[in-house]
């Protein structure tokens, strides 16, 4: 069979879906927020709420990402994405509400607003992108920078001495009670991809349920900062990310 | 017994040319063009167009979401 015989609307397997826009996006090739923004969209549009979803952008490389998601935005200042949610779903209750946050943002200058928001137990979900560096402003060092590792704020690897240890957001929001799902997983491969998009569809599925706060850590690369090539920086995620930051559902209530 | 056949078509001016896709194809069909596109990138392209299985899994991986993926089943006599 031809290739141009199989290329039919009729045999169509995938494709992008339709509530990703048509902008290019200005992420460097091979970036993990391609992935997670693609998997969020495609749950939108499985759950139908295109018109009900909000979702709160951070500062960092994601800063932009109402170009790409044809949904309902805000863009809170740094950190504070949680308490625009918290209002937000409170004021609306019926809308789906998400923040889409980096490390540098949720981790560090965000850290309170994270904290007090799955405390509360707020009715909205929590992406948390981890790639260990602070990917827009030159690769600096990170709360979530592992010990040894590299970057431009610590050219002889992370120190613990004199810089602390590197800060698993994920399980210290897992011990509060008011988060109901809390997750890790990473989007390098078709199975991982798959296995997240089931997670964050259950995350939103929660907001249904009123069940309180859903968070999922995606374990991710940032290939500029690491500088690695973005096939590099997949194993170089695997080999050093994983090990510390293991993948895999940590509450689900 | 049916066997599927699979064909992807590649956005190649939006390709990034992360190699991502690439990587990720279990049969070898996919590989970066020598050539490039107005970006500057060496885009992906179907090398071994007749290996393809139509898995998807390209797409899944594309950051840029530039693919598109058909399938056929076949009859086999
Ligand atoms: S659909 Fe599957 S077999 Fe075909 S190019 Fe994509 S990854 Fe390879
Ligand atoms: S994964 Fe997407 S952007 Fe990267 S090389 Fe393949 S088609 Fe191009």
């Amino acid at each position: 069979m031809e290739v141009k015989d199989i290329i039919k609307e009729e045999n169509l397997a995938y494709k992008k879906t339709k509530v990703l826009t048509d902008n290019e996006m200005h992420y460097c090739p091979g970036c993990t927020h391609g992935v997670v923004h693609k998997v969020i969209a495609e749950v939108i549009e499985e759950k139908d709420i295109q018109e009900n979803t909000i979702g709160i952008s951070p500062v960092g490389c994601s800063v932009l990402a109402y170009n790409y998601l044809h949904i309902d935005w805000q863009e809170a200042a740094h950190g504070r994405a949680p308490a625009l949610a918290t209002a937000t779903s409170r004021l609306m209750p019926d809308k789906y509400v998400f923040t889409y946050q980096g490390d540098g943002d949720l981790a560090s200058i965000g850290a309170a607003e994270i904290i007090h928001a799955c405390n509360r137990g707020e009715n909205i979900v929590v992406i948390f992108i981890n790639n260990g560096i602070y990917g827009m402003t030159g690769g600096q060092m990170a709360p979530t920078t592992l010990e040894g590792m590299p970057t431009s704020t610590s050219p002889y690897g992370r120190d613990i001495k004199l810089s602390g240890h590197p800060l698993k957001m994920t399980e210290l929001v897992a011990n509060l009670p008011g988060t109901t799902f809390v997750a890790r997983h990473s989007a390098e491969t078709a199975g991982a991809v798959r296995k997240l998009k089931k997670a964050i569809r259950k995350a939103f599925d929660n907001i249904d349920e009123k069940k309180g706060t859903s968070f999922i850590e995606v374990v991710s690369t940032c290939s500029s900062g690491w500088k690695l090539t973005p096939e590099a920086s997949n194993t170089w995620m695997k080999e050093n990310m994983f090990p510390f930051y293991p993948l895999g559902i940590i509450k689900d209530e | 017994m049916a066997k599927v056949k699979g064909a992807v078509v590649v956005d190649i001016e939006k390709c990034k040319g992360c190699n991502l896709c690439v990587v990720e194809c279990p049969t070898d069909t996919l590989a970066l063009s020598p050539n490039v596109n107005g970006k500057g990138y060496n885009y992906a392209y179907m090398e071994s167009p007749d290996a393809c299985i139509g898995c998807s899994n390209c797409g899944l991986v594309c950051p840029d979401s530039v693919i598109t993926v058909y399938k056929v089943k076949l009859q086999q006599a």
